[in-house]
């Protein structure tokens, strides 16, 4: 692609990747959440092959360090679930602690973020896991079809 | 018989594109076709679902900075998130097997690679 | 032959979906909804969170995702698994 379209995409995803973040994060507070949130920076991922080609991607993210950190993303995801096991099997067991322990009054509050017991954790854990899984798959389709550059 | 129409729309829309969707799965040969006419279908299960869960005059079902009014239901919206994600895992699979059938036969015909041979 | 069997099947579906999309479904606007009621009431004080969707989807209903996570997991592994060594077209 020409220059002027690799300097945009160059510097717009600086802007996609802290807007994706943020709504991973704040996910038990405003709409939103761990899917959504990949989701979005996956669209950043297909926007950078677009923009150099995915010979060039392919040095950069390399579809073995994606799948390592798909897979410790869902492990994460099932360690979370599994240690409060003395109840029940997804149970919140940090609600009214210390760590992401306060409840929030009841009816309309303006939001807080250190609420919400377990699950920031499990959102951050399912946001990495869409991420990675969807950004491989887009490049293993862009590099089986050839990956020329679209002039 | 239009107060019908007019006062439960989304579900007439979501039938509308159920028939779209299965017309296309039943009489077209192209397998890109196919692979939209199954984004269709979904698209419009998934619109069905949404509409099952509504109140009238509800607001969105989260308690920041939230205006008056009865909440819509939040497990359909639930379901309809797990559905979305799985449609865009199914449609992924689809299209790598059609590429390689592309490669394999050199046609995107249904009818030329309905036998299993070689 | 085969296209009139099709045709048949088609209508027989879309009579189907327009009468029990009017009769069967209840009234738009006014949905069956004790469990629903419930969540809504108490979802501050026991999963502690404002988003209720969110706690639908992590808290009370946990196993549907554990459930979406693995389909996703085994979509990713069969793309990568059929479309292996990037770039080398095949000959038949």
């Amino acid at each position: 692609m020409s220059k002027i379209v690799r300097t945009v995409a160059n510097q717009l995803m600086l802007f996609v990747l802290v807007f994706g973040l943020y709504v991973i994060v704040h996910g038990h507070v405003t709409p939103g959440g761990g899917f959504q949130g990949g989701a979005v920076i996956a669209s950043g991922v297909v926007m950078l092959i677009v923009a150099f080609g995915s010979g060039q991607i392919k040095k950069s993210l390399r579809e073995r360090r994606l799948s390592v950190v798909e897979s410790s993303a869902a492990l994460l995801f099932i360690l979370v679930a599994f240690i409060g096991i003395g109840t029940v099997f997804f149970y919140n067991f940090l609600v009214g602690s210390r760590i992401f322990g306060d409840i929030p009054p009841t009816g309309t509050n303006p939001g807080n973020i250190w609420t919400g017991g377990v699950i920031p954790l499990m959102n951050v854990a399912v946001g990495l896991k869409v991420m990675a899984g969807l950004s491989a798959a887009v490049l293993a389709l862009a590099l089986f079809s050839g990956g020329e550059e679209i002039e | 018989m239009a107060e019908i129409l007019s006062g439960n729309f989304p579900l007439v829309a979501a039938i509308v594109l159920m028939g779209i969707g299965l017309y296309i799965l039943i009489f077209r040969r192209n397998l890109i076709k196919i692979v939209m006419g199954i984004a269709i279908l979904s698209s419009s299960v998934n619109l069905f679902l949404v509409t099952l869960g509504y109140r009238t005059g509800g607001i969105a079902p989260i308690y920041t900075e939230a205006p008056e009014g009865p909440m819509v239901l939040p497990v359909v919206q639930a379901l309809v998130l797990t559905n979305i994600v799985i449609a865009v895992a199914t449609s992924a699979l689809i299209l790598s097997l059609v590429i390689r059938i592309y490669r394999h036969t050199g046609s995107l015909d249904s009818k030329k690679s309905r036998r299993m041979k070689g | 032959m085969r296209q009139f069997f099709a045709w048949l099947f088609l209508v027989v579906l879309m009579v189907f979906l327009v009468i029990g999309g009017f009769k069967m479904v209840h009234p738009f606007g006014e949905p069956p909804s004790a469990m629903d009621q419930y969540i809504i009431d108490n979802s501050q004080e026991q999963a502690g969170s404002n988003n209720v969707v969110a706690a639908v989807v992590f808290d009370y209903r946990g196993f549907d995702t554990l459930g979406e996570a693995t389909v996703l997991f085994a979509a990713v592994t069969g793309v990568m698994f059929v479309l292996r060594a990037g770039g080398k077209k095949e000959e038949t």
